[in-house]
């Protein structure tokens, strides 16, 4: 098991992505994704935002192949993930952890095996089937549920938790397959601005210390300027602003989303 | 023409009508075809109505030679094939649950991707249901000769359908929110059908398992008039000898025994589901 504790900067090179004319097209000749180039740094927060429809979510989707792209190259860790099948599908997505709008936790399940599902694509499905996961899986998931901070939940099923505590477990599962890359789709959409702020602050810090590169979408402009060193805007399926927080402007909204009455 | 209706005081009677007369003459058409049917029904039926008149009186007349019910008929014949109608019962669910897994994960739009394999799929939950358990049974017997082996069969065949199907349905409506997280950790197809799938239909699967064990008793309670094992053979035997007390018997212990069924099961679905 290669488990990065060191040599962080080394690794933060090789982590990087990099979508080359990404395009996507659910209804020919209607495309939702135009030719998208964009070159993602392996370490720090990204955020997409843009206004609803505009193919940030299906940006994302693509990337760890949940949507199938049309056209398009999305090199990673040395491959090209849009010409992947099969196992070699399936091994490029235990790479890449992501975090869900509606958490799509397994509400059955317990937090913690929940938290587990993160090594579905490691375990084999007679094991997952018979829940017996490693001992050093279940030590990490312990960790995770720690660093969530919901040790005391481990036994609760997910249906019982609230919104806020499930997309905790939802980051602790996507963390638990030990990623190089961490995609989150709208992550605190679901949940009050307070809430809200501290699933933020939790993803930053827990990507940050293992070093993994995050994209986030979200429409929250906000908490895009607060917590990403970049911010990518896009809108009818183009990039239309790629720059640090600090350089968005009115003007870059007012195109970003149309309008003004709004700002 | 609407200004003209809507004056105060002019006294036109406007008409209306719910259906155009081509419409009337379509739906007495309907009601006459509708009668024509059930007099030619009764004419092919043939009553008899010497026999339709002797009715009540066979009535009294069965009842009478029902009573006393002959309880000794009980430990000597019923119980044995009482207890091999559970059997039958609770295999053939066993069996068919077995069977239907498959086929329902076939018949699933969201599961199985390609038509043809849903297609077939389909084709083998109708062909299952279509067919009375009855006449599964016939073909049985003469596959493997009478018993419980060829009333199990029966049971299990017939519930492939039913059971394949619900299952089906229940996939169909997963939320598919935790399978695509559970495709995004790089599982395999079958631990997402394990881990996502699984555990949102489980309800279902036991819901339908112990209403199909439920149908399966009563189903198979007649299965031995044809020769095909259990409770019904007992029933088969006293009517060809008329023993009419001992039919009565076998009818009171079915009657006992589908009542029971059925609380168990609610019970259980309270508990459990």
């Amino acid at each position: 098991m290669t488990v990065r504790t060191n040599g962080v900067e080394g690794a933060a090179e090789s982590r990087a992505l990099v979508l080359r004319k990404l395009s996507k097209e659910y209804v020919r000749g209607k495309p939702v994704l135009r030719d998208v180039s964009i070159a993602f740094a392996g370490s720090g927060l990204t955020a997409i935002i843009g206004p609803s429809g505009t193919g940030k979510s299906t940006l994302i989707r693509c990337v760890n192949r949940l949507v199938e792209p049309s056209a398009g190259e999305i090199l990673f860790l040395g491959q090209d993930l849009a010409r992947l099948r099969g196992r070699a599908l399936r091994g490029a997505r235990r790479r890449i952890g992501m975090v869900f709008q509606e958490y799509n936790l397994v509400e059955r399940l317990t937090a913690l095996e929940n938290v587990l599902c993160g090594r579905l694509g490691y375990v084999s499905p007679l094991r997952a089937w018979l829940r017996r996961f490693p001992q050093e899986d279940i030590d990490a998931a312990f960790d995770l549920l720690e660093a969530v901070g919901l040790a005391d939940r481990a036994g609760q099923r997910a249906d019982a938790l609230s919104g806020g505590q499930r997309q905790r477990i939802g980051i602790a599962r996507a963390l638990m397959q030990r990623p190089d890359l961490l995609l989150a789709d709208e992550p605190t959409s679901s949940l009050d601005p307070k809430t809200s702020v501290e699933i933020m602050e939790l993803i930053v810090d827990l990507a940050g210390q293992r070093g993994i590169p995050v994209i986030v979408n979200i429409h929250n402009v906000e908490l895009a300027r607060r917590f990403a060193q970049r911010v990518i805007g896009m809108t009818g399926g183009s990039v239309v602003f790629d720059g640090p927080p600090d350089a968005l402007r009115d003007e870059h909204l007012k195109q970003i989303y149309g309008g003004e009455a709004w700002l | 023409m609407t200004a003209e209706a809507a004056l105060p005081g002019s006294a036109m009677r406007r008409e209306w009508q719910r259906f155009t007369p081509r419409q009337r003459l379509m739906r007495y058409a309907v009601y006459l075809v509708a009668v024509a049917a059930v007099v030619e029904s009764v004419r092919s039926v043939e009553i008899i109505p010497e026999f339709l008149e002797d009715a009540p009186a066979q009535i009294v007349d069965l009842f009478a030679r029902m009573w006393p019910v002959d309880w000794s008929y009980y430990p000597k014949t019923v119980h044995a094939a009482l207890i091999e109608t559970l059997h039958i019962a609770t295999l053939g669910t066993i069996l068919a649950l077995a069977m239907a897994v498959p086929v329902g994960l076939m018949a699933a739009t969201n599961i199985t991707p390609w038509p043809a394999l849903r297609l077939f799929a389909k084709f083998i939950l109708v062909s299952s249901r279509s067919v009375n358990s009855l006449v599964w049974a016939l073909l049985f017997v003469a596959v493997f000769g009478p018993g419980g082996l060829a009333g199990t069969l029966a049971i299990a065949f017939r519930s492939i359908g039913f059971v394949g199907k619900l299952l089906a349905e229940a996939l169909e409506e997963a939320q598919k929110g935790p399978v695509e997280a559970l495709t995004a950790t790089g599982a395999p197809w079958l631990t997402i059908i394990l881990k996502a799938y699984w555990p949102q239909v489980q309800p279902s699967f036991w819901s339908i398992a112990l209403f199909r064990w439920d149908i399966n008793i009563r189903e198979s309670a007649v299965l031995g008039l044809v020769g095909a094992g259990g409770i019904g053979m007992a029933l088969d035997d006293a009517l060809n000898l008329l023993y009419w007390d001992q039919v009565a018997l076998t009818l009171l212990t079915i009657f006992t025994v589908v009542i029971a069924a059925e609380v168990l099961v609610t019970f259980i679905r309270s508990r459990i589901i």
